[in-house]
């Protein structure tokens, strides 16, 4: 990561840096790993809190629950992929109302782009997941092998009992949060307590330990070994983020025109020209969860979490100096500032032209799925004509063809609905488990709760009808009410040709 | 690679004797030995997880062969120490599945064929049984819609020459229809009143046209009123007197819109002068017993179905069904 070029930094000492340093002599670097100090400060305690969040959210939501009536799971948010019917609270989405979820899946991704367009990289930061478990195995690390440089010596000292003991109980923790992770998700799929009930008895299906053991394998490994290598070198989103912040962009910014030259206080007091405020304490580097010096520009490796931000104003107020060294600025803004000017608050950064469209355009599918959500029917019908014989002649010569029907009832209890015949005068139906003497043009049925019912329909014309547009047509016939309407066909034999 | 233009020959020189391996120096890796137009290529390690993986892969292999079937050997191969062979996983599997269905079938096998109506589940599961079946033995001839084609009756619809109802269809099916090998197999020959002489030619189409004004596609003319004679004289013994048909020999009846071997005036004379005598096996020879109760369940759900008429002898219309009159 460190040969990752800072962009758009026609800075002299920076240029200056680049060209004195050695040519890399491995085409390969292997990791250095990464011990970064605990540190104090308003964005730290920030990201304890999204963490909180986060880890709440993902821990509670499985065992909130939610009155749905007789007829429907109680989980409040439950993907129930073995009834095909998704729950979130309220909200009951059938398979074929799955545009609701891409519909959420495009808001998620069109809210990256918001929220990165308006505070920069704040999900890589605070609440990717891969930030929030990395962070939290950090804090293990220091729990168990101590601070930064207690970390850095046991790592290059030989493999001693101690270190092996060390290492496989700090292993040995990473490895329960792991199973704590992967535990959690499939409570999402069925009743949580039930499935936790059978989990610890052996009796949950197979998928289940399966779906555990690759998550707690995935977390193991991606939160516990591979941290931030998975932010510089598997993730697409830092590639798409360095297309898409610009000027206008909060990021994590060294204000090198305050801060250089560097030394520190003592070498300040001895010098002959004037140094800058930073005193190359590299706390900003050692505070840093995926091992970047700010100081070398804005980079790939930095996920904006302000940890550097809040070490360096720790030692400012020690110095004295004012705060914001390091701080969080778009580089317009920091040039303006660099030019004496005063800084743009960051509430009127956000509001720039590229933020609102793009809260334009998640605001307005996410009025569109809510219009789509507050005006669906309850109720819904399809339609699938015999085709194989696509008609039938009875032995008085009527017309008979057979159709598919399934009536759809979402709501969470049995609902009354007339299914009627629209065209074809003088067409009757009956269903195959009504007698055939009972045919009409309509027909009553109660759909049970939260259920498809499918219907044989027999649909018998007189003799000679020629073929032509059917239609049926569904009522509800409790107080809430609703309609649906299926067009198809009727076939009939060929009325030029002669039978 | 390395270009050693970016080495310049104090970076070794020309290829030492050493076999051309030499140590690059800016990369301190060492080179393959080959030198191409100047071009040089170094010998640079696999990375170790590479490497482990591929170690990974060549002990997988070993155990593999080890336990599975692998290195044939002539007329047969290596069986492995797990004893896997995929016949004996599809018998696994085909006996899981078997398994699965038992309570079904003993359930179906124990409950006569009048009985299923009552119950739906059981209906349900023999009419999907019935349509597996369906699309093995009987497509060939009844299509798979079971929409059947001239000769080939159509299975949809509200005729039955020997029955529709759950019985007589299971019936039909059991024994077949003049099937040579079954004692109860359904049973009649209808003459070749043409071809046997027993009707002239001129007798023969005036029958056509009798038949033909029954279901009203011919007038009832002069060739039709001298018909109705010979159609009294020859043929009411076993279509009826008003040609309606009788299921006791699977007579077709003559007044519906439907006909077997086609309805124009040359095909009803040529059924009369040469009978057509339909022959289906006898499937209670081939299947067995709840396949056939299965098929019945099908066949009589696919719309032409009869109900049980109370105390009806076979020959009644069906006027349960609401049906039109009932075919032959």
């Amino acid at each position: 990561m460190t040969n990752l070029a800072p962009q758009r930094q026609p800075r002299k000492h920076l240029a200056k840096a680049i060209a004195s340093a050695p040519a890399p002599a491995k085409l390969y670097e292997k990791r250095k790993p990464v011990c970064p100090k605990p540190v104090d400060g308003r964005f730290r305690r920030l990201k304890w809190a999204v963490m909180v969040l986060c880890l709440a959210v993902y821990y509670i939501t499985p065992w909130l629950r939610w009155d749905r009536g007789p007829w429907s799971p109680h989980q409040a948010v439950l993907i129930d992929l073995a009834h095909r019917r998704f729950y979130m609270f309220a909200i009951e989405i059938w398979p074929q109302e799955f545009y609701f979820v891409a519909g959420l899946l495009i808001m998620a991704g069109i809210g990256l782009f918001l929220i990165t367009s308006a505070v920069g990289r704040a999900w890589c930061g605070y609440a990717c997941p891969q930030t929030v478990w990395t962070d939290l195995f950090q804090h293990i690390d220091r729990l168990i092998d101590g601070d930064r440089n207690a970390q850095l010596r046991l790592d290059a000292a030989p493999w001693t009992a101690s270190k092996t003991a060390r290492r496989l109980g700090k292993w040995s923790i990473f490895l329960a949060i792991a199973f704590a992770t992967g535990g959690a998700w499939i409570l999402y799929f069925a009743d949580a307590p039930t499935l936790f009930r059978q989990f610890w008895a052996g009796d949950a299906p197979s998928v289940a330990y399966a779906t555990v053991a690759v998550l707690t394998g995935t977390t193991f490994w991606l939160g516990g070994f591979m941290r931030e290598q998975v932010c510089i070198y598997m993730c697409p989103w830092p590639r798409i983020q360095s297309a898409m912040l610009d000027e206008k962009s909060l990021t994590v910014t060294y204000k090198f025109w305050r801060g250089e030259p560097r030394g520190s206080v003592k070498a300040a007091q001895n010098a002959t020209v004037p140094t800058g405020d930073c005193v190359d304490c590299g706390m900003c580097t050692a505070v840093c969860p995926t091992g970047i010096d700010i100081r070398t520009g804005s980079q790939i490796g930095c996920i904006t979490c302000g940890l550097c931000v809040d070490a360096c104003d720790n030692v400012m107020a020690q110095l004295g100096r004012p705060r914001g060294l390091i701080d969080y600025a778009t580089l317009e803004d920091s040039a303006a500032e660099q030019s004496g000017a005063t800084p743009t608050p960051h509430w009127k950064l956000i509001w720039h032209p590229r933020t609102l469209v793009y809260l334009g355009i998640w605001s307005l599918i996410g009025l569109g799925l809510l219009f789509a959500l507050g005006t669906r029917q309850h109720m819904a019908m399809s339609v699938a004509k015999d085709r194989n014989p696509p008609y039938m002649l009875l032995s008085d010569g009527e017309l008979r063809n057979a159709y598919t029907v399934k009536l759809r009832n979402m709501e969470d209890r049995p609902r009354p609905m007339a299914l009627s015949l629209v065209g074809v005068p003088g067409a009757k139906m009956w269903a195959d488990d009504m007698a055939k003497t009972d045919a009409s043009r309509q027909l009553v049925r109660t759909v049970a709760a939260d259920q498809t019912d499918p219907l044989r329909i027999y649909v018998l014309a007189p003799a000679g009808t020629a073929p032509q547009a059917l239609s049926f047509a569904l009522r509800a016939l409790d107080a809430e009410g609703g309609a649906a309407s299926y067009a198809t066909r009727l076939d009939a034999p060929d009325p030029q040709v002669p039978q | 690679m390395a270009e050693s233009d970016n080495t310049p020959s104090g970076a070794g020189g020309k290829t030492p004797p050493s076999g051309g391996r030499r140590i690059d120096q800016s990369t301190g890796t060492e080179t393959v030995g080959h030198e191409w137009d100047g071009i040089e290529e170094l010998n640079t390690p696999l990375p170790r997880w590479w490497v482990l993986t591929f170690y990974a892969c060549i002990l997988f292999a070993i155990g593999y062969v080890i336990c599975y079937p692998a290195i044939p050997l002539g007329d047969h191969g290596t069986r492995g120490l797990l004893g896997w062979t995929s016949r004996g996983q599809l018998a696994r599997e085909t006996a899981a599945a078997n398994g699965a269905r038992s309570g079904t079938l003993a359930a179906l096998a124990a409950t006569p064929i009048e009985d299923l109506p009552k119950n739906p589940d059981l209906m349900r599961a023999a009419i999907a049984g019935g349509k597996a079946a369906f699309k093995v033995n009987c497509v060939q001839c009844h299509g798979s819609g079971a929409a059947g084609s001239i000769g080939y009756p159509n299975l949809n619809d509200d005729d039955w020459l020997w029955g529709g109802n759950l019985t007589e269809i299971q019936t039909t099916i059991t024994h077949g229809i003049r099937y040579p090998g079954d004692a109860e197999t359904r049973m009649s020959l209808m003459p070749n009143f043409g071809a046997d002489k027993i009707l002239t030619a001129d007798q023969v189409q005036d029958a056509a046209s009798f038949v033909r004004s029954l279901s009203g596609l011919e007038p009832k003319g002069a060739a039709a009123q001298r018909g109705a004679a010979i159609f009294a004289a020859n043929c009411a013994v076993c279509h009826g007197p008003e040609g309606k048909g009788g299921r006791m020999v699977g007579a077709p009846n003559l007044t519906d819109k439907i006909w077997l071997y086609g309805g124009s005036r040359d095909q009803v004379a040529g059924s009369i002068s040469n009978a057509h005598h339909g022959v289906m096996p006898a499937w209670g020879q081939r299947l067995d017993p709840v396949t056939i109760k299965m098929l019945a369940a099908y066949v009589h759900s696919l719309g032409g179905g009869e109900d049980f008429a109370p105390a009806a002898p076979a020959e009644a219309t069906a006027p349960a069904t609401g049906a039109p009159a009932a075919k032959p």
